[in-house]
């Protein structure tokens, strides 16, 4: 019982920074009938801002958390407007086509004007520590994790529900047309749902980065991967099967590692995708059913 | 008000409207009538910005809107009641209101808001549940009541009694009848051309595209020409 309640608690911080990248691939989703797997570019730009700030100029994680979360927040904007606004109304696959190239481009910048090396930069110090809850040994980093996440997804949902800008979004996800026929402005809606995104992936990548200590030029798959799939298990358009998706993903990961022989504790991620395999023959359409995915 | 002139509107090849004008005054009730694939939705997507004409204008008292964005257009005082309603089902009726009212200030909005709840009782009673769980009546009064939102100069329709039951019809001409003593200013597109007649100052004949007739519903209904327009034949 008690190791099951530390892996919940383990999946659940894991899965927080899932949820947080399905999120801001499903509100883009929602708005452009895009899959956006340069979704990971926001992070490995993020990366290099902790590199150039905190690694080669030792400035405090405390300055440059605003950083990371504003530079993935414009490197999402710029990537909107250099590439993606360019094929808003083209056909799904161009949209997939045009993700996958601004992927390559970013990551083949990075190769090129900085290193293909590994970039290290020291990780603060209290992500290693721990407290004790009764028999239970919590990371003071999960417990973070999941408290900002919380907070996060909270005021994300009063964005979407109170506001003008979130009724929109939700309109425009819906029908896009008509939402314009309303006078939803489609530039505005599309460069928020862009904001949006970048803003939850530089929250992530904030966690994700402090955790890894490192960065390269293509350290934004996995986490373009675990958000892409995390979005798909829950029902791709969904903003709260997004969320669900994340977790389910987070604790399926620590769940399998801790209960896996040890011999094939490695396949781990193998027997994920497996398991998602598995999903999508009994449920293709993921965990929530979405009833309108307009495109733009 | 409203000065459409020579649009012709193309789907690849085929010309869908064929240099169509329509002219709508302040305060007047027009229709647009004539059977299937007439070019009647054609004419009024057009007017709307949804449909890039290849030639001709849309004059809004005065200016020239041709080709401008629906978004634009509605913020020039142009909004369209779409075929087909397009409520957005997963928002609640109150949101879709919302919505309709994004374009005027927010205090603008919570006196329209009030004034629809007085106006639509029956949308009143389910201010907050999901448009999807409506009737088809009632979706419509909502698709009319959101377009209402954006205090429109110029309200377009399309097809507000398609699918509807019989008694629902009346309630839509009903409403378009208390529109019109509201002293707003409406072009509508109707298959029904009797009851659209009947609520109309004047109303266009489409047909293949074009523009066959135009003149007062006593005017058009001693046509023989115009027969097949009114027992909804195809042309």
């Amino acid at each position: 019982m008690t190791e099951l309640l530390q892996n919940l608690i383990d999946g659940l911080g894991r899965g927080s920074i899932y949820a947080l990248l399905a999120l801001g691939v499903a509100v883009v989703f929602g708005v452009m009938h895009l899959l956006n797997f340069a979704h990971g570019e926001m992070i490995t730009v993020a990366g290099y801002v902790a590199f150039w700030t905190i690694g080669t100029n030792d400035w405090s994680w405390w300055l440059v958390v605003p950083l990371i979360v504003l530079s993935a927040i414009a490197t999402s904007l710029v990537i909107e407007r250099i590439a993606f606004s360019r094929v808003r109304g083209a056909s799904d696959f161009t949209l997939l086509l045009t993700s996958f190239g601004v992927h390559f481009v970013v990551s083949a910048i990075f190769l090129l004007y900085v290193s293909a090396s590994v970039k290290t930069f020291p990780r603060p110090t209290w992500v290693a520590n721990t407290y004790s809850v009764r028999s239970l040994n919590i990371e003071v980093f999960d417990t973070v994790v999941i408290g900002v996440t919380l907070v996060t997804l909270i005021a994300t949902t009063l964005l979407l529900q109170r506001t003008m800008f979130g009724l929109s979004l939700r309109a425009a996800a819906a029908d896009f047309d008509t939402a314009r026929l309303m006078g939803v402005k489609s530039d505005s809606v599309i460069r928020g749902a862009f904001a949006l995104s970048g803003l939850l992936a530089g929250i992530a990548g904030v966690f994700w980065l402090m955790r890894a200590g490192s960065t390269t030029p293509t350290a934004g798959i996995d986490p373009m991967l675990k958000g892409v799939l995390a979005a798909l298990i829950g029902g791709l358009g969904s903003l709260r099967g997004a969320v669900i998706g994340g977790f389910a993903l987070g604790l399926a990961e620590v769940l399998l590692r801790s209960r896996l022989p040890d011999s094939v504790a490695s396949l781990t991620e193998g027997v994920v995708f497996l398991l998602i395999a598995l999903l999508f023959i009994f449920r293709p359409q993921g965990l929530i059913t979405v009833a309108h995915a307009e495109r733009v | 008000m409203l000065e459409a002139s020579g649009l012709t509107t193309k789907y690849g090849a085929i010309a869908a409207l064929r240099n169509a004008s329509v002219h709508v005054g302040a305060g007047e009730v027009i229709g647009l009538i004539g059977p299937n694939g007439a070019g009647k939705t054609t004419l009024l997507n057009t007017i709307a910005g949804l449909l890039a004409p290849v030639s001709g204008s849309v004059l809004l008292d005065g200016a020239d809107v041709t080709g401008h964005p629906p978004e634009r257009l509605l913020r020039s005082g142009l909004a369209l009641v779409p075929e087909h309603r397009r409520i957005f089902t997963d928002l609640t009726v109150e949101e879709n209101l919302k919505i309709g009212g994004v374009t005027v200030s927010s205090t603008d909005r919570a006196v329209l808001l009030d004034e629809m709840k007085e106006q639509f009782p029956v949308l009143a009673e389910k201010w907050t549940t999901a448009a999807g769980y409506l009737s088809g009546g009632e979706a419509q009064q909502l698709a009319i009541a959101r377009a209402l939102m954006s205090k429109p100069r110029l309200l377009m329709m399309d097809e507000p009694s398609l699918g509807l039951a019989p008694v629902l019809v009346d309630v839509v001409f009903g409403l378009i009848e208390s529109l019109r003593e509201q002293g707003r200013t409406l072009l509508v597109v109707e298959q029904n051309a009797e009851r659209m007649l009947a609520v109309a100052d004047r109303a266009y004949v489409l047909r293949s595209g074009a523009v066959v007739a135009e003149g007062t519903g006593a005017e058009l209904r001693v046509r023989d020409d115009l027969f097949d327009t009114f027992v909804g034949g195809d042309s």
